[in-house]
């Protein structure tokens, strides 16, 4: 009843979200308890991101009554609505407290470190204009769809590279480098864990999505 | 002790008008793309420290929903880019 | 006050860096190096000019204890959250449409995807 994701995942990304269809003969349990997470986790983000949008506006610690209660109607409405829509997948991985605990971690930690070293390189390539651009290939290595978008997004933000496409068979990336190394253009693959330079970014995405 | 936003702001706004230079010159439609994007970026920026300037939060909901309609737009010319639409 | 030296040392930097980013834009030859500069640089910018705005906000809410202004910080947050994740996807998307329109990195000394069949 969950048809297997297929196609690239740069199609996956960018492909309009839709609605499954769902049939009523194939209400079983599980489907029962699987929708049942699913308005969950809804309802607890859609009421997060409420009482973040929120905060500040009464005396009670940050908010007002009235917009407490609001924001848990609206809450509700809003997993009713869009439950079936947001968490489409049967992985529910990412709705592990542990783990989005470590995301903000990896985020403020390496990632930021490894952000702010790219842009001082970046930078030094505007000012004098030394540059070697080339494509080269990276197998990602990630099994889950989440992994490999983190990862892919961590290439583009950080070290002189940008994710231009992924392999449809392989899952491999195809990363544009503004200085390609020497002796990198004769490789086939590079490994995702040499293109950063002090922090093993592939180790943490692992950590944090699989 | 707004004065420094009000200059960052300034300035953000003169980068915003140098890449419009690149949304005229730029050869191919993918460099307008990218100037497009750029501009939206600043303008966001912008937006976040007018919302100091002015002491109104209201700017910076603003630039929230400004970023994001700025994604889709920018997804759908690149879909029309690469010959997928 | 020490806050507000924080957040007008983040300014200095992130608009430093935005400056950068456009200079880089209108400097490098072709798509790819250009979207080098822009997406890492006025990404990065645009968030430090985020944080400033944040520790200012924080900085006043500490001084003041008015509500409005740890309302100003976690909106500036969310904003520049969806600052980082949509430039990363919009540029990769552009990159992306561009190779397969037919652009070639210029002065590439490899290019993988080309070589791939389509």
């Amino acid at each position: 009843m969950y048809p297997e994701e297929t196609g690239p995942l740069s199609q996956r990304l960018l492909r309009d979200s839709h609605v499954e269809q769902v049939n009523d003969w194939t209400k079983t349990a599980s489907v029962r308890r699987a929708r049942m997470i699913a308005y969950l986790v809804t309802f607890i983000m859609a009421l997060l991101l409420y009482l973040v949008f929120s905060a500040g506006s009464g005396t009670l610690w940050l908010w007002s009554p009235s917009e407490l209660l609001a924001g848990f109607l609206l809450s509700l409405l809003t997993a009713a609505v869009a439950g079936k829509v947001l968490c489409r997948g049967k992985d529910y991985r990412m709705a592990n407290p542990v783990r989005l605990l470590i995301l903000p971690v990896y985020i403020i930690g390496p990632f930021f470190i490894e952000v702010t070293r790219a842009n001082l390189d970046v930078a030094y390539r505007v000012i004098t204009g030394k540059i070697r651009p080339g494509i080269i290939r990276v197998p990602s290595g990630m099994k889950t769809d989440f992994g490999a978008f983190l990862l892919a997004n961590s290439i583009t933000l950080t070290p002189g590279t940008i994710t231009v496409d992924i392999s449809e068979e392989t899952n491999d990336l195809f990363v544009h480098n503004i200085n390609v190394p020497a002796g990198w253009e004769t490789r086939d693959t590079v490994e995702a864990r040499e293109l950063f330079g002090l922090a093993n970014i592939p180790a943490w995405i692992r950590r944090i999505a699989e | 002790m707004t004065a420094p936003f009000d200059i960052a702001v300034f300035i953000l706004l003169v980068l915003v008008c140098l890449a419009l230079v690149r949304l005229v010159l730029g050869p191919t439609i993918a460099d307008r793309a990218v100037a497009v994007d750029t501009v939206n970026t600043l303008v966001v920026a912008a937006l976040i420290l007018l919302g100091v300037v002015y002491r109104q939060v209201i700017f910076i909901d603003v630039a929230i929903v400004y970023a994001l309609l700025s994604f889709v737009s920018t997804l759908y010319v690149a879909k029309y880019i690469g010959g997928e639409l | 006050m020490i806050a507000e030296v924080l957040a007008v040392a983040c300014l200095v930097i992130g608009t430093a860096f935005n400056c950068l980013g456009i200079i880089g834009l209108l400097r490098f030859p072709d798509v790819y190096t250009r979207m080098h500069a822009t997406t890492k640089m006025t990404t990065f910018g645009s968030v430090f000019t985020a944080l400033s705005v944040i520790i200012y906000g924080a900085g006043q809410f500490l001084g003041t204890g008015d509500g409005q202004y740890i309302t100003l910080s976690l909106h500036t947050v969310l904003a520049a959250l969806a600052l980082a994740v949509t430039n990363a996807i919009g540029s990769h998307a552009i990159a992306r449409g561009a190779h397969r329109s037919g652009i070639r990195p210029a002065q590439a000394v490899v290019d993988r995807l080309g070589e791939v069949p389509p």
